[in-house]
């Protein structure tokens, strides 16, 4: 692993934890518990930009690090989860040929989802929380969209000027 | 954007659609049960899911109790103070309805609670 892949991990996860940050601050018209996923951008980039493990690497660290600054134990879970499911859907949807980072985003997004309401499913043991599925697959859908056009121009430009 | 990524997303729309239109995930109600005690002792359970009416009989007088709509509430007595027939219906977990004249007392079990739960 060279200096340069260092330097931009870091730069990336500390690009991701603010994020959440900043996220956290962005009153949105929907609902608690549907949020935008702007952090999601980041980890969307590094797949393209990095790799599969740095990608990986990079997610972890994010769903570690805010966990421990902003949020608390049980939310770690959540985002956790969210976040492992996220991530593998995304890296096996980047090897399909008729996707591009438009779908590949849209999954993560479904995905992060579905990840985090099967964990609020365990932990209340109630499964009247799946009743929320549907809703939240739209809501995926929705987000995934947004973070892949926001991603799409982020790759760009990084490739273009960090070659 | 590749026809792929319309195509992705096109499906989970409809995956969403199907699954809330089938109800297949919907909380059921069916477990929701009146049961009815009289002095501290159950006499009688009333299903929700279904409506019914049942009347009580006791030395103390009658309580005519109904189920409409997934709830229950008193429909007539010949209690003094009317207290239970003034009662609005109940349908959620551990709602109930109190004849005191009479020592009866509906409760709600196995209903949806009035909030399900709240996530930090």
């Amino acid at each position: 692993m060279d200096t340069k892949k260092i330097a931009y991990g870091g730069i990336f996860a500390a690009l991701a934890i603010l994020m959440g940050y900043v996220e956290a601050m962005l009153p949105l018209p929907f609902p608690t518990g549907v949020k935008l996923g702007l952090s999601n951008v980041v980890v969307v980039l590094a797949l393209y930009v990095m790799g599969e493990k740095e990608a990986f690497g990079i997610s972890l660290l994010r769903v570690f690090l805010s966990a421990l600054l902003f949020k608390g134990f049980l939310s770690f879970w959540y985002s956790c989860a969210g976040a492992l499911l996220s991530f593998f859907v995304m890296m096996a949807a980047k090897k399909s040929r008729h996707l591009s980072i438009y779908g590949v985003s849209m999954l993560g997004g479904v995905a992060h989802n579905m990840g985090q309401m099967c964990v609020a499913a365990l932990l209340l043991g109630r499964s009247v929380v799946l009743f929320l599925a549907p809703i939240l697959m739209v809501c995926g859908v929705a987000t995934g969209l947004g973070i892949g056009l926001i991603s799409h121009y982020c790759t760009q430009y990084v490739k273009k000027h960090h070659p | 954007m590749k026809k792929g990524d319309i195509l992705v997303g096109v499906a989970v729309l409809v995956l969403a659609g199907v699954l809330y239109g089938s109800g297949l995930l919907r909380p059921s109600q069916a477990g929701a049960v009146a049961v009815v005690y009289v002095d501290g002792t159950e006499v009688h359970r009333l299903p929700l899911s279904v409506n019914d009416q049942w009347r009580l009989e006791t030395t103390q007088g009658y309580n005519e109790i109904v189920v409409e709509d997934g709830a229950v509430f008193v429909e007539e007595a010949d209690c003094r103070d009317g207290v239970c027939v003034d009662h609005a219906p109940v349908s959620l977990e551990k709602e109930s309805i109190v004849c005191l004249p009479h020592k009866m007392v509906i409760e709600v079990e196995g209903g949806t609670a009035g909030v399900d739960a709240v996530v930090q």
